[in-house]
């Protein structure tokens, strides 16, 4: 007798639960919906949204989704320095003040970059300092970066 | 953390999962851009690239090979570099394309559907060098501006097409013509579409060689389209990017061509040496043409570590530009000594040249085995960095890999 009951106990908990949590689901999507009503929307509207708010991950003093190292107008370097080509072909290189005013002249005279008004000696001031030249000499020595046994 | 930016944040998260991947740069992505990352997340997939290949840029795409990956005689695509200026044509339709060839110095204004072109003219394949310009820029003391090559931006490959001399003979050459200029379908970063990303070309001479194709298959294959389908400008020994991609329209000019990328340092060195860091006049820059003598060491890795005992098999490539390689040494001690290696011919002229050695090491230590070719004219790679210029071209300093013997 007591057997026959655990079998029913057990026979009903399974579709209560699985009630339980369809309707959690149903509410609990109902409510990310309407405090986030974007993600109805197309995916380049969320990727808009995300633009407008900007995402401010930085690891180890480097702000993860460009690669640019964290220091004052860094996000003016940002706004104006990544929409054409990726922050990569800026941080390759290494200049020194003079050298980025010649490189942000040569591209504003042929490739469209914009004026940048009083933002440009910041501009200027972030990437020297953190971008600026390093001396290398006439031949560095190889960097190996793994030994390996050659059979 | 407001709850706006919480939302906004998991919204995007969820996008990533969906899609199995992170996006980068999501944030900066312009207003209805969908990213490539989303249209395919992985270039080597996209491009059918090696993924040990390494990206110098994504924006727009820039990836070199390693020394180790260039050992095949005929590089496939897999370990080819990409050099791009501007974006990547995003529609090409081999059906519909057009050739127009114009200009001052032509006779008769032609336009050519591609199949006009493969019927009208005879096809050759030549094995054909493309260096970039800027291969080895990385090295450069004060550095050089623009994607920092290490070693990896050279390739040579099967290139088949028909001869531009052919086409030239058809429509005619005024006397007074000295250049070939080429216009094509790529699109320029800041999205202008009345701007060319690059427009450059050859003299007349380089144009009528010929080895110099207007190509459309590559190692035997429809070209791949980051290498510049359906019809490319192959002009092997000289800078890669006299080679334009998604060729539209060649201009026969009775001056040197003045398309984007001819003039300031843009593939420009001092027509005089100059000390390193100095500035140079416009006037005084001089347009590359041959590729100097180079080589490089693509067996074994550099890292290898390998027992006294035993005996060391180098091997790897040379070429010279417009000139055949005459000799390739190699050296163990920081080029006090050199030792001859055996030097294949080239299979065709302008196809890199193969040479290999057998090394013995007197005893165990750390050593450097550098590689120097000689071109035929008697002149040898440096072993330091060549003259310096502003946007650090024409690295070819030798080769030299890390060897330790234990
Ligand atoms: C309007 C578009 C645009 C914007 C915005 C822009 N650039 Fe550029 N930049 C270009 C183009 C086009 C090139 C040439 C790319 C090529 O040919 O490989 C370039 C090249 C470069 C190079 C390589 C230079 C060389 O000689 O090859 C550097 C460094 C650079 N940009 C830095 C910056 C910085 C710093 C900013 C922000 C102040 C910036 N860019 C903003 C279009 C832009």
């Amino acid at each position: 007798m007591d057997d026959n009951l655990e079998k029913h106990r057990k026979q009903l908990i399974r579709p209560i639960l699985l009630f339980l949590v369809l309707i959690l689901l149903l509410f609990g999507g109902l409510f990310y919906v309407k405090h986030n009503p974007k993600i109805l929307q197309s995916t380049e509207t969320v990727v808009t949204k995300s633009f407008e708010e900007g995402e401010e991950e930085i690891v180890d003093g480097i702000h993860i989704e460009t690669g640019f190292v964290e220091d004052e107008h860094m996000q003016l370097v940002i706004q104006n320095c990544t929409s054409c080509h990726s922050a990569k072909l800026v941080t390759q290189n290494h200049m020194s003040e003079e050298g980025w005013k010649a490189t942000i002249k040569w591209m504003q005279e042929t490739q469209n970059l914009w004026g940048l008004g009083e933002n440009e000696t910041k501009i200027i001031t972030y990437l020297a300092k953190n971008y600026g030249p390093e001396t290398k000499g006439r031949r560095e020595n190889i960097e190996v970066i793994e030994w390996y046994e050659l059979k | 953390m407001n709850r706006r930016k919480f939302a906004s944040n998991l919204s995007l998260a969820t996008l990533s999962g969906l899609l199995g991947t992170r996006i980068v740069f999501a944030n900066k992505a312009p207003n209805g851009y969908l990213p490539i990352a989303l249209q395919d997340p992985d270039p080597f997939a996209l491009f059918n690239k090696d993924k040990r290949m390494v990206v110098l840029n994504d924006k727009p795409w820039n990836i070199e090979a390693k020394a180790h990956l260039l050992n095949d005689k005929v590089t496939p695509n897999k370990y080819m570099f990409i050099r791009n200026n501007g974006r990547i044509p995003d529609t090409i339709d081999a059906k519909s394309w057009t050739l127009v060839i114009d200009g001052e110095s032509v006779k008769n204004q032609k336009t050519y559907t591609l199949r006009e072109l493969k019927a009208k003219f005879k096809h050759y394949t030549y094995q054909l060098t493309l260096e970039c310009g800027g291969n080895g820029r990385s090295e450069f003391n004060p550095p050089a501006k623009g994607n920092q090559w290490t070693v990896g931006a050279v390739s040579c490959a099967n290139w088949t097409g028909v001869r531009l001399r052919d086409i030239l003979a058809d429509v005619g050459v005024k006397n007074d013509a000295m250049y070939v200029g080429y216009h094509a379908a790529d699109t320029h970063l800041s999205g202008d579409p009345n701007k060319e990303p690059i427009s450059r070309g050859v003299p007349i001479a380089k144009a009528q060689q010929e080895e110099t194709l207007l190509a459309f298959q590559m190692n035997g294959e429809d070209i791949p389209i980051a290498h510049g389908s359906p019809l490319r400008l192959v002009c092997g020994g000289w800078p890669a990017s006299a080679s334009g991609k998604w060729i539209s329209r060649l201009s026969v000019r009775n001056k040197v061509h003045d398309g984007a990328k001819m003039g300031g340092s843009s593939y420009r060195v001092p027509c005089e040496t100059v000390a390193p860091g100095s500035k140079v006049a416009e006037d005084d820059m001089c347009i590359i043409e041959s590729m100097p003598v180079k080589s490089l060491i693509t067996y074994p890795k550099s890292g290898a570590l390998i027992k006294l005992d035993k005996s060391l098999l180098i091997n790897g490539h040379a070429w010279a530009g417009e000139l055949e390689v005459h000799n390739v040494e190699y050296s163990i001690d920081f080029g006090s000594s050199w030792s001859t290696c055996t030097l294949e011919k080239p299979i065709n002229r302008l196809a890199w040249q193969h040479f290999k050695a057998v090394i013995n090491f007197p005893k165990k230590g750390y050593y450097e085995v550098w590689a120097r070719a000689t071109d035929s004219k008697g002149i040898s790679q440096p072993m330091v960095l060549p003259g310096w210029n502003p946007k650090g071209y024409l690295n070819n300093a030798c080769h030299r890999i890390a060897v330790k013997v234990v």
